[in-house]
């Protein structure tokens, strides 16, 4: 995947053409994977055809909420994320990450060096590609690179589509993520009227596109793919003041706010699971009966989980308070330290899948209207032990 | 502080090497020395570490734990791991006895910055098994004895029988080492110091605190008050080094288990200067 940022070419797709897109990508070896209805939720599996997207749904969502509905048109694309993203398969849920065996002379300790499947991803949002920028800052440009997401990450074609509708919980342009695709993507869709303007965004885009049955794009499909565009920009109603906020966070350690929000936070890690740059994981041992064939299996993790934080026989988040306030300072303070970037992207999955409702942007705004007094360090006042 | 994390990124940071338990010395109640050696004399060979690293030791099937090695960085080839029975990995591990086999990745994190410290005078302040990642530092500082001013160790247990490495003292002491010892409670015998290391800290005469570094290990709460004293006797926040401890999973900073607020204790740390931990060492929970 090349991670240009300008449009080398631009087409327009008739509707009836996409399952040639999905058909051309299979034929080079891709396992296709694009959004598909599942338990009444618009969900990343592998689809054969565009017959298995979503066509004429669309999704509904504010904190705690998330509902489909039938649209008045067959649009291919016209909701928004759901409680999937691309992480699971550059970041699987679970993976093995070493093997051991008995032998003779001791353990014979291996990673595994098999090639995972080459994905082409359809229907990447402009938040997607952000966080899949984000955890290549985690996965591969630290000094250590993680051998799986790398792999997976290298071999990925991404088609995008851009937004032409929000969702209320959408907040990318807070985050200057989105909703326009600008780069990191090998193709680009907007959906309009009869079809696609299609966009290649890389040498392997190019090619593709070379081979699908398009036609060129007039004027008058730049301007309604346009305005298509626009639509989702004017829907977005949702805002989080990103400014000086890893300051103002790492001022308020000790904020009132962190207790309020323990009083209604579950602690049910499911804002982590939705999370598209949430990479927290733990590995676990996985033997056979003998005790002589051992699989490490990393799993997602969360810091909500009461064991994340276990050492030396207690653990150092005990409460819901200091758990909320890992997770929130992380993504959006010292991500910044760590990353040089938020890890937020706007997205609002955390938002939609909250089963008690909390918005982080509430969180942040409330923080905001009352801050400690910035002149002095963090949790200046508390002390050891 | 070094990172050797940059010369390891070609490599599959999972990919433990088999190893073997090579010589296992009882040390203090539930405490015990295992000397590790690489099965493999070529990976033996490319090994290296720095005092204050740390090895990620591998049983199958039942998990992997982040051990500092306490050892002589330049005597490699034997890898000693000082470790207390805490869990099921400690556990096995000691069941596993001489001749055993296990997996070994490392060395990970960051290093008492000897070679920065020369010319300096240097207190080690070290508490309970908090000793051990401060030894290989002790074997540096004593190598190239001649590179260094005033050079002590102050150490505290709780209880006479839980003092690490009794038997190199004399040892050390004869090489330039002013070793001082506490104890928080008394047994039978025992007519050394009594209370906390900080004692010993506040009692000490420091010829020259400006030019005076310290490292620290042990319990968060003795680290503090240490760095709290050290402080007062003029010892330069610059010149603190304090060695923190947080569950490790990956060791590599992928897994985010051991963070602590920005800071990846796994690749950032173990080994930090002060200053740049001090206001999150303040925040409770954190």
């Amino acid at each position: 995947m090349d991670c240009g940022t300008e449009v080398r070419r631009t087409e327009f797709l008739p509707t009836d053409q996409l399952s040639t897109l999905i058909a051309t990508l299979r034929a080079d070896g891709f396992r296709t994977i694009g959004p598909t209805i599942d338990q009444g939720a618009i969900i990343y599996d592998e689809i054969e055809s565009a017959d298995e997207l979503p066509r004429g749904w669309t999704d509904r969502q504010e904190a705690g909420k998330y509902r489909l509905e039938k649209r008045d048109d067959d649009a291919y694309f016209g909701y928004v994320v759901g409680p999937h993203s691309w992480k699971r398969f550059l970041f699987p849920p679970s993976a093995v990450v070493a093997t051991a065996d008995r032998g003779d002379a001791g353990w014979d300790l291996r990673t595994p060096d098999h090639e995972p499947p080459r994905y082409a991803f359809l229907g990447v949002r402009a938040c997607e590609i952000a966080a899949m920028k984000v955890q290549d800052r985690v996965f591969l440009e630290g000094p250590y690179v993680d051998p799986i997401y790398k792999k997976r990450r290298d071999a990925a074609f991404i088609v995008a589509v851009n937004c032409t509708q929000a969702a209320s919980t959408c907040f990318c342009t807070s985050m200057q993520t989105g909703p326009r695709c600008k780069g990191g993507f090998d193709l680009a869709l907007t959906e309009i009227d009869g079809g696609f303007i299609i966009e290649s965004g890389s040498a392997a885009g190019d090619d593709v596109l070379q081979r699908l049955p398009t036609a060129p794009a007039d004027e008058t499909a730049f301007a309604r793919a346009e305005s298509a565009r626009q639509q989702a920009v004017d829907q977005i109603t949702k805002t989080m003041d990103a400014e000086g906020l890893r300051d103002l966070l790492l001022q308020n350690l000790d904020h009132p706010r962190w207790d309020e929000v323990a009083t209604r936070c579950l602690s049910c890690t499911n804002c982590t699971m939705v999370c598209p740059t949430c990479f927290c994981s733990s590995v676990s041992e996985v033997s056979d009966l003998t005790g002589d064939h051992v699989e490490r299996h990393r799993q997602w993790d969360s810091c909500f989980n009461i064991d994340f934080s276990y050492m030396n026989g207690g653990v150092v988040r005990n409460g819901i308070r200091s758990r909320y306030r890992q997770w929130l300072t992380h993504k959006l303070a010292s991500w910044h330290d760590q990353f040089d970037t938020s890890g937020c992207v706007g997205c609002g999955r955390c938002i939609t899948w909250c089963p008690v409702e909390i918005d982080l942007t509430e969180e942040v705004a409330a923080i905001r209207r009352s801050p400690g007094d910035p002149s002095r360090p963090a949790a200046d006042t508390e002390s050891k032990p | 502080m070094t990172n050797m994390a940059a010369a390891c990124s070609t490599i599959d940071p999972w990919l433990a090497h088999r190893a073997t338990v090579d010589r296992m010395t009882a040390e203090t109640p539930g405490v015990a020395t295992y000397d590790l050696v690489f099965a493999d004399t070529e990976i033996a060979g490319r090994y290296s570490f720095l005092p204050g690293q740390f090895n990620m030791l591998y049983l199958p099937g039942v998990g992997e734990i982040a051990i500092s090695i306490s050892g002589d960085p330049a005597e490699s080839s034997r890898l000693p791991h000082t470790i207390r029975v805490a869990g099921n990995v400690t556990r096995e591990l000691a069941r596993l006895g001489e001749g055993g086999s296990l997996g070994l990745r490392g060395p990970f994190g960051s290093s008492w910055p000897l070679d920065d410290c020369r010319k300096k005078d240097i207190i080690l302040v070290a508490g309970g098994i908090g000793l051990a990642p401060l030894r290989p530092a002790i074997y540096g500082l004593l190598h190239d004895r001649d590179q260094f001013g005033q050079l002590t160790l102050l150490y505290g247990s709780r209880t006479p029988a839980g003092l690490l490495y009794t038997q190199e003292y004399d040892h050390w002491r004869s090489q330039g080492l002013d070793v001082q010892t506490t104890v928080d409670r008394v047994t039978d015998g025992w007519n050394g110091n009594v209370g906390v290391v900080t004692t010993l800290l506040e009692r000490l005469v420091l010829p020259q605190p400006e030019n005076t570094a310290l490292f620290t290990c042990g319990p968060e709460v003795m680290m503090w008050y240490t760095i709290q004293s050290a402080r007062e006797c003029g010892i330069p926040e610059r010149n603190l080094f304090v060695s923190l401890e947080r569950n490790m999973n990956c060791a590599v900073g992928l897994c985010g288990h051991c963070q602590f607020g920005p800071e990846f204790i796994c690749k950032d740390g173990p080994v930090f200067r002060y200053d740049r931990v001090a206001s999150i060492l303040k925040v409770h929970d954190l």
